[in-house]
């Protein structure tokens, strides 16, 4: 790759720009996308936290799950916490519907309510759950790259990425799943 | 722990809820209709503003059991509102564990001089504010977002423009003030110098700002997002609307793509009957005025 792979953040509700110095600290472009024509020229997505029964609605209203699902099949996407809700097999607590990207099962608000949120350390690095999921992964394919306790919080299935926290709101850039998600990107 | 940088778990939840709607909601049926909507969070809470307005007396905190009902009922975080000063009501509240307390000016003070000290809390605060010395203020005594108090339950959109407007503004007069002035400034203000450094350096206020206060249409949510707002609080506007799913879903379609007239043009259209009444400023006595509370 010659120019700086733009990475797209899906912008039609949550945190979308704490990603931007992530992004360029990591070696890219951020571009928030929110119609079907900002999805041209991406290289790579990321599904932010937010409200993941919001973003299913918008998805909907604003006709934006065929682009959705081209960037599945074509490029690297990144789904944190309502974002990893919208990529999953299964989810509960209520059950909703979600793409089916990475096999994994999720329970929403599975960490707990806003008071049972927390930092927590990964490798060295603060990250942040906020009313986070608990995934859970189907079978042997999904590669956990990290856990809290028994349960995986970042995984990885081919170049689809999940992580149940929020590496955007440490203010140390980049961090190591920006990093991580970019090298997916170089090698597609 | 590590040695990183991070924004607090407060704020951490605001920034989740950016770019959103979140609608006042009096009971189980209501809160679903707003879910179903698409809005980012619910204020549960007994009466809308506007019947507050209407029907006077003491307005003070919900009753548990219809916030525990609405938690259990919706999956998106759920908010209620305390009286300013009234530390022990916000206390019951933590423990019910809602997601947000509003220390809010629609319900009547129980200190007429003192808010809370929300640093004390583990559950994060939203206040209003009508200028940054107001809003800054608030945030040294640990609110974690703000909001503008426009005028709750007149569906009128005027306040909520001014005390926008002047926020921006005088963030602009202080991101261009000489250094030196900046003590002066605090001191003319009455904001803490230490938090107008922050908005000195980043240009902005420490927390996200959203607007309240007089929200009807989905253009008066568009503009109040234009005017910088990252999200939008609507009290009696869908309620109080003849078509209360239907506003609801149009402010939030409005909401996604402010700053695209076609968008918001489109969820101007179809709406089945009127948005709520409204009230002209001028028909409001000084004493009705509920921005006015809060020190």
């Amino acid at each position: 790759m010659t120019s700086k792979p733009v990475i797209g953040v899906l912008a039609l509700q949550g945190c979308v720009t704490p990603h931007k110095p992530h992004i360029e600290a990591a070696g890219g472009v951020f571009r928030p996308v929110k119609r079907a024509a900002d999805f041209d020229g991406i290289d790579g997505l990321i599904l932010p936290g937010g409200e993941s029964t919001t973003m299913l609605k918008l998805i909907d209203r604003f006709e934006l799950a065929d682009c959705l699902k081209k960037a599945f099949e074509r490029m690297p996407v990144w789904g944190i916490c309502a974002g990893a809700i919208l990529m999953g097999e299964s989810v509960a607590n209520p059950i909703q519907r979600s793409y089916g990207v990475i096999p994994v099962t999720l329970i929403r608000n599975g960490y707990g309510r806003q008071m049972d949120s927390t930092h927590f350390d990964i490798d060295g690095y603060t990250v942040s759950f906020i009313r986070a999921p608990i995934m859970a992964p189907v079978n042997d394919d999904v590669e956990i790259l990290a856990k809290r306790g028994e349960s995986p919080v970042w995984v990885l299935y081919n170049d689809k990425m999940a992580t149940s926290f929020h590496p955007e709101l440490t203010q140390d850039y980049p961090s190591p799943m920006h990093e991580r998600f970019m090298s997916l990107i170089t090698k597609h | 722990m590590s040695k990183s940088r991070v924004i607090n778990l407060k704020t951490g939840l605001a920034e989740m809820l950016k770019g959103g709607v979140i609608m006042d909601v009096i009971d189980v049926e209501q809160a679903k209709i707003a879910e179903d909507a698409g809005a980012v969070a619910v204020m549960a809470l007994e009466r809308v503003p506007s019947d507050i307005r209407k029907q006077g007396g003491v307005a003070r905190m919900s009753p548990p059991e219809l916030i525990q009902e609405i938690m259990e009922a919706v999956s998106i975080p759920v908010m209620a509102k305390c009286r300013i000063g009234h530390f022990t009501e916000a206390q019951v509240l933590e423990t019910i564990g809602v997601d947000y307390i509003d220390e809010s000016e629609v319900l009547t003070p129980a200190d007429d001089e003192f808010h809370i000290n929300k640093h004390d809390f583990k559950v994060p605060f939203v206040c209003g504010a009508t200028n940054l010395a107001e809003a800054l203020r608030r945030v040294g005594e640990g609110a974690a977002l703000l909001r503008t108090k426009g005028e709750a339950g007149t569906g009128n959109i005027v306040e909520a423009v001014r005390h926008l407007r002047q926020i921006n503004k005088e963030i602009r007069d202080v991101v261009n003030a000489d250094e030196a002035e900046l003590m002066t400034i605090a001191k003319n203000m009455g904001a803490p110098y230490e938090l107008l450094q922050v908005v000195r350096e980043e240009g902005r206020l420490p927390v996200p700002n959203f607007a309240a206060g007089g929200v009807a249409t989905p253009a008066d949510a568009a503009l109040c997002m234009q005017l910088g707002a990252e999200t939008v609080f609507v009290g009696s506007g869908i309620f109080k609307s003849d078509d209360p799913a239907g506003y609801a879903k149009a402010i939030v379609k409005a909401v996604a793509h402010f700053d695209d007239p076609a968008v918001v043009l489109e969820a101007s259209k179809g709406l089945k009957g009127e948005p709520m009444r409204g009230i002209e400023m001028s028909a409001l006595e000084e004493d009705q005025k509920l921005a006015k509370r809060g020190w």
